[in-house]
């Protein structure tokens, strides 16, 4: 390579980096209007954490934190891991945040652990930190929690699913989240608690990572390991609506019951259609506009928010049983997210 | 990375007692057959009819993917973008044919070009700039996964034409119901098997894969071959993407992420060669039935699904080892 070679190629090596930054920005600066800082306009400033932004649940968190926002005179600026469990991620954005000058910060924590440090120190600089739908380990890590009840979630269920069985022996098949996820065991744990029944009447478990394709292996598999299976618990929605694809090609859709936590709009209409029999619905647009209120009240007069604050979970079916309160699916759809 | 030279005169296949018991895919076969015995015997369950074809059924998507790792891994390049390129390309099938008013055979059209051309692209940034295969595919790994996630909004598309899932539907052989779906795969792996092994392109994929530079020198373009194998791999991710949503009935934004990784372990158990130029699509399909089988067995014994994840981590690592130390042993 001659001298003028490399030369002219490194100026364009460094004309298409700029090229490509630049195009990023603007691609960026016309985007949600995350992180535009909007100096002087006298707004609170709040931040909005979640684990991922793909995820039609933090999708819709998102939505209702952003519309709070505007009700409220807040400015929202949001950031998300790149992938569930991204802590580090998790962690510069905090630290963007705190850098940006927010009053609060509203974080689903994908480490429940692992994030504690990063809180203490938003926390000491004066940032209200407080976590959405999911808890911090230990829970006064935050200064205040907005989430579902996820054991109650699961006990709804599992009540629904005793009373719908009708004193009939049930083989229970439990497609769970992955190993050791909080919201996962609680959720499984409520559901038997709620059933009467013990990890021994559990015939089949399998971790999902609650997707829909990983739903559908497992509850293939499970069929084959055994057949007599006749209440399915499932982690969420897409889970469920795997089983239920595995159980029609086996043409055991109609005598098997299975039953969900979510309450996502394509949930429920599955369970508007039959495909699940009932489903607890959690309020993620609740949780991020009980938060920027809180967030907005402490920039006023200086009153933290603190505990825990339960954001309501509400069982959904068509086909209620005596015994068990639940709302139709009517309410479910006007209510439902994602 | 050296590569063994092999000479182009001994490229074509011998077909030998010595050379059947040296195959790389002798080792994964004899593990398979030794995985289906010991299952077998620990669960009643295992062993029918109805549960091969549902182990297939469950490889089928990433044996698909698979095919076309295995043509790129054969190159010594590598390709982490299948996955989020299958993605993709599942939502356009599903958002085309179930919101646009596009009739199903044109919308799964659709899907393969545009998974064709993420497959053209990598092949050329490849080979015109070049670039490292491991670079170009990553950065596309993260635009398809992008792309997917805008174009979806990230909402999961349902209710789709019945043709859409047409090779999700079953027919009984004996006593088993068959999918389509598994057969397509199946079909794919004999076809790509037959074009490596008996065709003169074929011949050239594993000379390029040895050396490029021998290659090259021997007359074979190989600028347009490698191109050409990209689009290939691009074209199989968009037959994965309709058996993916044959499978499932919809179009998820959240499908295979972790596809990319399954099949490289998939590729490397059937004992191609990370370093290029050895390795067959039959070994692919052998590898993609281990994962399959052990996920299905270890779950009919109740083994909770980390051990799954364990057990591939360790066999992969025996894979390679296998592999290298048959390496030393041809040089």
């Amino acid at each position: 390579m001659s001298r003028t070679t490399r030369l002219s190629s490194s100026l364009l090596r460094a004309a298409a980096v700029t090229g490509v930054a630049a195009l990023t920005l603007t691609a960026c600066g016309s985007g949600s209007g995350s992180g535009s800082t909007g100096s002087g306009s006298g707004e609170v400033k709040v931040g909005l954490i979640t684990k991922t932004d793909t995820n039609p649940f933090f999708v819709k968190m998102k939505e209702g934190a952003e519309k709070a926002a505007k009700e409220n005179g807040a400015q929202l600026s949001t950031a998300a891991g790149k992938f569930d469990g991204d802590n580090a991620g998790q962690v510069t954005a905090i630290e963007n945040m705190v850098a940006a000058g927010v009053k609060g910060i509203l974080i689903t924590p994908s480490d429940s652990k692992a994030i504690v440090p990063a809180i203490e120190k938003a926390r000491a600089k004066g940032v209200l930190v407080i976590a959405l739908d999911t808890p911090t380990e230990p829970e006064s890590a935050v200064d205040a929690l907005f989430a579902t009840d996820n054991l109650k979630a699961g006990q709804l269920i599992g009540e629904y699913a005793k009373a719908a069985m009708k004193g009939k022996s049930a083989k229970i098949a439990a497609l769970d989240l992955a190993p050791g996820v909080s919201v996962g065991v609680q959720r499984h744990d409520g559901f038997l608690k709620g059933f009467g029944a013990t990890d021994k009447d559990v015939v089949c478990a399998q971790d999902t990572g609650g997707d829909q394709a990983k739903g559908q292996t497992a509850m293939e598999n499970c069929l084959q390991k055994s057949p007599d299976i006749n209440v399915v618990y499932t982690i969420n929605e897409p889970a469920a609506l795997g089983a239920y694809t595995a159980l029609k090609a086996k043409g055991r859709e109609k005598d098997v019951l299975i039953v969900s936590v979510d309450g996502g709009c394509t949930g429920t209409r599955a369970v508007k259609d039959g495909k699940i029999a009932a489903t607890s619905q959690q309020y993620p647009l609740k949780m991020a506009a009980e938060g920027v209120k809180a967030v907005v009240t402490y920039a006023k007069n200086g009153k933290k928010a603190s505990g825990y604050t339960d954001t309501g979970v509400t069982l959904i079916t068509d086909k209620a049983q005596t015994g068990v309160t639940s709302k139709d699916t009517a309410y479910g759809l006007e209510n439902c997210w994602g | 990375m050296t590569a063994t030279t092999t000479p182009y005169s001994e490229l074509k296949a011998p077909n030998t007692a010595r050379r059947l018991l040296t195959a790389p895919t002798t080792g994964p076969l004899v593990a398979l057959l030794l995985a289906c015995a010991f299952f077998s015997f620990s669960t009643d369950q295992f062993l029918t009819g109805g549960n091969f074809s549902l182990i297939v059924q469950q490889v089928m998507v990433v044996g698909t993917l698979a095919i076309g790792q295995t043509l790129i891994i054969l190159t010594a390049g590598i390709d982490l973008s299948c996955g989020a390129v299958m993605a993709f390309g599942s939502i356009v099938i599903a958002k085309a044919a179930a919101e646009g008013s596009v009739p199903p055979l044109v919308a799964i059209a659709l899907g393969l070009a545009v998974c064709g051309g993420f497959g053209l692209l990598n092949g050329l940034l490849v080979q015109k700039i070049p670039l490292p295969p491991f670079i170009v595919t990553l950065g596309m790994l993260n635009v398809a996964f992008a792309l997917t996630h805008i174009y979806s909004e990230e909402q999961t598309v349902t209710d789709l034409p019945g043709p859409l899932t047409a090779l999700g539907e079953t027919f009984p052989l004996g006593h088993t119901d068959i999918t389509y779906g598994s057969l397509v795969t199946i079909a794919l792996f004999l076809l790509l098997a037959y074009a490596l092994s008996s065709t003169g392109w074929g011949r050239h994929v594993y000379a390029l894969g040895n050396s490029a530079e021998a290659a090259r020198l021997n007359g074979i373009r190989t600028s347009r071959l490698t191109i050409g194998i990209y689009t290939v791999a691009g074209l199989l991710y968009g037959i994965a993407a309709l058996l993916l949503i044959s499978r499932t009935g919809v179009g998820d934004p959240q499908a295979g992420q972790t596809d990319n990784l399954d099949s490289i372990t998939a590729v490397v158990l059937g004992g191609t060669s990370l370093f290029g130029g050895r390795g067959s699509v039959l070994g692919t399909f052998i590898g993609v039935l281990i994962v399959g089988v052990f996920r299905n067995g270890l779950q009919l014994m109740g083994v909770a699904s980390i051990y799954q994840t364990l057990i591939t981590g360790v066999l992969v690592i025996l894979a390679v080892t296998v592999d290298q130390i048959s390496r030393r042993k041809a040089r």
